[in-house]
């Protein structure tokens, strides 16, 4: 059986954004950069799928500059076997249908039975990307998914919904699945399995190999939101805070009556 | 310009997001037409065409029958602007859509500035206006950015649309979600871990606090994913809403799905590191703080 899973690298979302200079991105120096959150649930889904299956191939592809390999090494320490790296120093330019096309245009002919992403990346979050390689693929995707079943060539899956009901759904492979939080408990890569990855394939390929489309959207201005204003921002020693917060709740509410 | 909205059933029922959408085309100016697989006993108030489909027939879950018959109405209609609510049945559905149009799509849209859509990036710390270079634009909406301060009234002209096909995902119903152990809904004051609370050991800590107020403890998705928390105790789009007098949020970020379960609190304390963080847009007061530091002491002067 033939797996990929594509992850993508973020910054922490603890970070303080600036806006980059040519005003469409955030800048990227001091960041601190990690896996997608989601996408840790979509690799540790796929090396358990390899774990069940015993014979299977699992693909890690991540697009983005040379640093995203840093976290393909992760993906690869958790039990991927090779990284394919889609070499591309702009790709945070590159708009969803862009991403989904140089995906779609490297699995194209490589027969994978079951392709695995994250709901949405934490820095975009626009939860297009999976759809749209499976619909270029011409294959079914089951989004949001909160549990997995492999047998037989058929995938049955719960999609998360509003309120917390899930939905029943199935289909049968070639297939994609989209990863939603708590979907399992993503592994800590062991010492030894990051020394073994380090072994392990991660072949680099330009994205402009790929023939990625042109865009079909562009940034007119990203900004912080303006505040609101009218929340107090209170800053300080403990001790002195605590004596604050208590003076507020005696003064705004009513819950120390 | 002209816009298609797409309405959402659930169980059998149309959800309330179809106002957002009616609001949302009324703040944009132009044309409306509305799409939606239901039945003709729960309908939009919407003053305007509906092409209906017979949710027996298309199934209520059945996204690429329904991109099929939406295809047929955009090619009938021609709009520039195809709009779904930002929920599992939209963010689902209109990546097929675009893909089939060669149409850009602009995910969860909070606004409308000189006439171009707002999205968020990065849980909210920044925002992008977005334009699509594309003859038509599919675009979701995130829940609550649109609500009407009024529900919108009217009735539609409804065309029926024939069934279309059944695509390619079998749909074996719903399973409900579990009965809450704890009912947060009744509690007056609650305090909330969220992942900056750091490590499961760190949970009495926000226990404590929430007893010396009187009041629970609830959770952030996080907590209760890593089973530092019941299930129960979540609050947010995908556990429990809230409207306590007191919120009292610790380590927690603010991520819209958080804030849809409690931001109608009475009044809000936020504890966080991060003085950036977006929980204090809601927040009444945000102390920067370590809540490690902060709380213990925080308790013990409220319980003296
Ligand atoms: C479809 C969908 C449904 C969802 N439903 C829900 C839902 O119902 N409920 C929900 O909560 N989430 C939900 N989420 C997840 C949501 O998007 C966020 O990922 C989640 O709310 C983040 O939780 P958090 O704020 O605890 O963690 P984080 O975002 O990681 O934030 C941790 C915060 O703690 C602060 N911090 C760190 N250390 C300290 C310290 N020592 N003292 C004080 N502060 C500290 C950090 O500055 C940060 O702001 C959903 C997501 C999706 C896609
Ligand atoms: N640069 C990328 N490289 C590889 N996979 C990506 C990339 N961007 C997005 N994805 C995948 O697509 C999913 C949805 O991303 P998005 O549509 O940006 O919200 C992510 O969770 C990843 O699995």
């Amino acid at each position: 059986m033939k797996l990929l899973v594509c992850i993508k690298q973020v910054p922490d979302m603890e970070s303080r954004f600036k806006v980059n200079t040519s005003g469409d991105w955030y800048d990227e120096t001091d960041l601190a950069w990690r896996m997608n959150e989601y996408d840790e649930f979509a690799v540790e889904q796929a090396v358990q799928l390899k774990e069940q299956i015993g014979e299977a191939e699992l693909t890690v592809l991540c697009i983005g500059p040379e640093r995203v390999k840093e976290t393909m090494k992760k993906a690869l320490a958790m039990g991927a076997d090779r990284g394919a790296h889609i070499a591309d120093d702009n790709s945070h330019q590159q708009d969803p249908f862009a991403i989904a096309s140089l995906i779609a245009s490297f699995a194209k002919d490589k027969g994978f039975d079951l392709i695995f992403t994250g709901l949405q990346s934490q820095d975009r979050g626009s939860a297009q990307v999976g759809v749209m390689v499976a619909e270029l693929l011409g294959i079914p995707s089951l989004t949001t998914l909160v549990e997995f079943d492999y047998t037989d060539g058929t995938v049955n899956g719960k999609r998360e919904l509003e309120g917390g009901s899930k939905a029943k759904v199935s289909c049968t492979t070639p297939a994609l699945v989209s990863c939603q939080l708590g979907l399992n408990t993503p592994r800590y890569p062991t010492l030894p399995n990051i020394m073994k990855a380090k072994k392990k394939e991660l072949l680099s390929i330009p994205a402009a190999e790929l023939n990625p489309p042109t865009a079909q959207q562009q940034t007119i201005n990203i900004a912080p939101p303006e505040k609101k204003g009218g929340g107090l921002v209170l800053e300080g020693d403990p001790a002195e805070l605590a004596d604050q917060l208590i003076q507020l709740l005696k003064e705004k509410t009513t819950v120390l009556n | 310009m002209k816009t298609l909205l797409v309405a959402e059933y659930r169980d059998g029922k149309l959800l309330g997001s179809a106002n957002e959408l009616i609001n949302f085309a009324a703040k944009l100016g132009g044309d409306a037409v509305m799409f939606l697989v239901g039945n003709e006993t729960d309908l939009p108030n919407f003053d305007g065409k509906l092409y209906l489909a017979d949710i027996t027939q298309a199934g209520e879950f059945n996204p690429g029958g329904h991109k099929q018959l939406l295809l047929e109405v955009i090619e009938k209609e021609q709009p520039q602007l195809v709009v779904l609510p930002h929920s599992s049945y939209g963010w689902d559905l209109a990546p097929r859509l675009a893909v089939a149009l060669q149409a850009a799509q602009i995910s969860e849209v909070v606004e409308i500035k000189e006439g171009q859509l707002v999205v968020p990036a990065c849980n909210a710390k920044l925002r992008r206006t977005v334009k699509a270079t594309t003859a038509t634009t599919v675009a979701t909406l995130q829940s609550g950015a649109f609500t009407p301060s009024n529900d919108p009234s009217g009735n539609p002209e409804v065309i029926k649309l024939e069934s279309g096909s059944s695509g390619d995902i079998q749909f074996h119903g719903y399973e409900a979600a579990g009965a809450a152990a704890v009912d947060l809904s009744k509690a007056e004051v609650i305090v909330s871990a969220g992942r900056g609370i750091g490590k499961p050991e760190n949970l009495p800590i926000i226990e404590n606090l929430a007893k010396a107020l009187k009041g629970e403890y609830g959770a952030s998705r996080p907590v209760v994913d890593a089973e530092w928390a019941e299930p129960s105790r979540q609050v947010g789009t995908t556990g429990q809403t809230v409207a306590p007098k007191l919120y009292v949020a610790c380590g927690i970020s603010g991520a819209i799905q958080h804030l849809a379960g409690m931001k109608k609190s009475e009044f809000v304390i936020a504890i966080n590191t991060d003085k950036d963080a977006p929980i204090g847009e809601v927040a009444d007061v945000l102390a920067v703080a370590d809540l490690k530091q902060l709380l213990p002491i925080l308790t013990e002067k409220l319980n003296s």
